[in-house]
């Protein structure tokens, strides 16, 4: 709101300060020196501080340091607010501006405005304005724009307001000191450069999101770190978001960090888990992300940067980092970012969001956790769907190791041109999961440790089993639930991919959705 | 100058202090099997020697609901309101 803030001011090419509000009466005016019609009306200002005398003030406040001591040269007197606390605290969006204490100011220079207002300043405090010659000024000048409200101050100057929404702790880096080998010494890094996370970018990543700065979107594992927007929105620069990816940041976070989702198990287990982030909904075309060709790999800001913050918030607010609690035997790539859309134009299914229960027209981030992937099934040659799902589940059988069955889940990526090999026959996604779990189901008998491999169920879970129990066969999952199944890719090539999942269900990870929406 | 905002939870992990060493092992041993493969092979060995040489001493199991998942408050309390050492079995 525009009204006039209290101040302390150093008058420029001095040392003296100046105070408002003081003993006296004041007026105050915001100038620039080069906007054209503060110079004009640059010596009716001096004939108007004269005239002030004794009775009261008229400050005169300019916004450029080297600009003002120019203005001095005229007015005798300028107070330097070139760091234009004052201007932005005052709202001042136009110099110059005219404040009068509870009075609306007089932006620009509208010469009835002010011959009327001056007027009543001289009958009030006797003040003999009969020198001025009024009609020879101008009629209208329009006057510039104030610099506090420049594009290129204004989110330093939010930063650095009284009520500033930054709460997180300042860190000054040393004028010798390289910011980015700073931040690889801080341990802030997952070993890639990152984005400095300056107060004026993260002024501007908290556009993206109405919510309030320091509401609190999840608390993170390990180290029960809790992840506030500002928090979330200080990795999101580091990892180089655009503002309007945040609330797909926040959404994943708050996802990742419920029980269900267990983010503490995937990122403590040897196993070398990460999250993958599948995005759903409208937003996916607003932000450009890819889910076309190469839509698993890189060269997309947002599918790249949005993964990465996740990481980094789990990293920097969480605590969870390699040889702490991170404690993977060999790790894997998607531990620096894993995040695509599905290209729900080019499926004939529902998407994933949906066959979770969300709306079309929702956005939607779906978390699944990978221990491989993806892992390319290629098949350039089945003709038959029935084939094609059949070469999906003898590819699958790879998870963990053919023995093990009913121990992980999977998102199957389908490629667009194996989408048309199962839509000219006519196939659903649930056709898919049940093709996979008869084709990938064993007899227990060969799923028990041998010479071969001591994988699989433990020799002696033959005990006691009749011939029967032990020529029951066993698909590879669980649950077809445990099939979760995406499309994304290039319109040419046969290739599809598969990511392996970890300790799946109540023992480790769920996949978990979590609606974008609430987020923006 | 450059100024960036912390992005950690900048929390100071709080200095933990390690009980002192008892004299002797006496009164209740919990065992803590975090349900990982063969971590009660581990902890029946370990029991059966600690049992020759402390015939004094009772043996308790307890064990958390998965491995992948900090052991539930309730648990702790249970440990700590049962026993007066704690042996814990972890990974495989």
């Amino acid at each position: 709101m525009t009204s006039l803030q209290p101040f302390s001011l150093r008058l420029a090419g001095t040392d003296k300060q100046v105070s408002y509000p003081a003993e006296r009466p004041a007026i105050v005016l915001f100038v620039k020196e080069d906007c054209p019609t503060c110079r004009e009306i640059l010596p009716l200002v001096a004939e108007l501080k004269s005239a002030c005398g004794e009775a009261l003030d008229l400050h005169v406040l300019g916004q450029t340091e080297a600009g003002n001591l120019l203005l001095a040269e005229t007015l005798g007197a300028v107070l330097d607010d070139s760091d234009l606390k004052v201007s932005f605290a005052c709202d001042v969006d136009t110099v110059l501006s005219l404040f009068f204490e509870g009075e609306q100011p007089l932006v620009g220079f509208v010469r009835e405005e002010w011959r009327d207002f001056w007027g009543g300043v001289a009958d009030e405090h006797g003040l003999d304005l009969g020198a001025i010659d009024w009609q020879s000024l101008p009629e209208w000048r329009p006057g510039c724009g104030s610099l506090s409200a420049d594009p290129m101050n204004a989110e330093r100057l939010q930063a650095e307001a009284e009520n500033s929404p930054l709460r997180a702790r300042r860190i000054e880096v040393g004028s010798l000191d390289d910011e980015f080998e700073f931040m690889f010494d801080q341990g802030f890094s997952d070993g890639l450069p990152l984005v400095p996370p300056t107060p004026e970018r993260v002024m501007r990543m908290l556009a993206g999101t109405s919510l309030d700065a320091q509401e609190v979107i999840a608390v993170v594992p390990p180290n029960m770190g809790e992840a506030t927007v500002e928090k979330v929105a200080i990795n999101a620069v580091m990892a180089g978001c655009r503002p309007e990816y945040l609330p797909v940041v926040l959404a994943s976070l708050k996802a990742v960090c419920s029980d269900e989702y267990n983010i503490h198990g995937v990122m403590a287990t040897t196993m070398g888990a990460s999250p993958v982030l599948v995005v759903n909904g409208p937003i996916r075309n607003r932000l450009g992300m890819n889910m076309g060709l190469g839509a698993l790999g890189q060269g997309n800001r947002a599918n790249a940067t949005i993964g990465r913050a996740v990481r980094l918030a789990v990293r920097n607010i969480g605590g969870a980092q390699p040889g702490g609690t991170e404690r993977s035997t060999l790790g894997n790539p998607m531990k620096f970012t894993m995040c695509f859309a599905e290209w729900e134009e080019r499926s004939p299914w529902a998407p994933m969001h949906v066959e979770r229960g969300y709306q079309a027209d929702e956005s939607v981030v779906s978390i699944y956790t990978a221990t491989s992937g993806p892992v390319l099934i290629v098949d350039q040659t089945s003709r038959s769907a029935s084939q094609l799902a059949g070469s999906f589940g003898l590819s699958l059988e790879s998870i963990f190791g053919p023995k093990q069955h009913y121990a992980s889940d999977t998102l199957v990526v389908v490629c667009p041109e194996h989408v048309d090999t199962f839509v000219r026959d006519g196939y659903s996604k649930a056709d898919i999961r049940a093709r996979i779990q008869e084709v990938t189901a064993r007899p227990i008998r060969e799923l028990l440790a041998d010479d071969i491999s001591g994988t699989g169920f433990p020799a002696d879970f033959a005990d006691g089993k009749d011939a029967q129990a032990l020529d029951r066969p066993l698909p590879k999952f669980r649950s077809e639930a445990d099939i979760h199944i995406a499309v994304a890719g290039a319109d040419a090539g046969k290739f599809s991919g598969a990511f392996h999942g970890w300790a799946t269900g109540e023992i480790g990870s769920i996949s978990v959705s979590q609606s974008i929406d609430p987020f923006i | 100058m450059t100024v960036i905002l912390d992005p950690t939870n900048e929390r100071v992990p709080v200095t933990r202090q390690l009980t002192p060493r008892p004299p002797g092992i006496t009164g209740t041993v919990a065992f803590l099997d975090i349900t990982k493969p063969r971590g009660n092979v581990l902890i029946d060995r370990m029991e059966s020697l600690l049992a020759e040489r402390l015939p004094d001493v009772e043996f308790k199991r307890f064990a958390k609901p998965t491995f992948t998942k900090p052991a539930p408050d309730a648990l702790r309390e249970e440990v700590r309101a049962e026993a007066d050492f704690v042996i814990e079995a972890l990974a495989d």
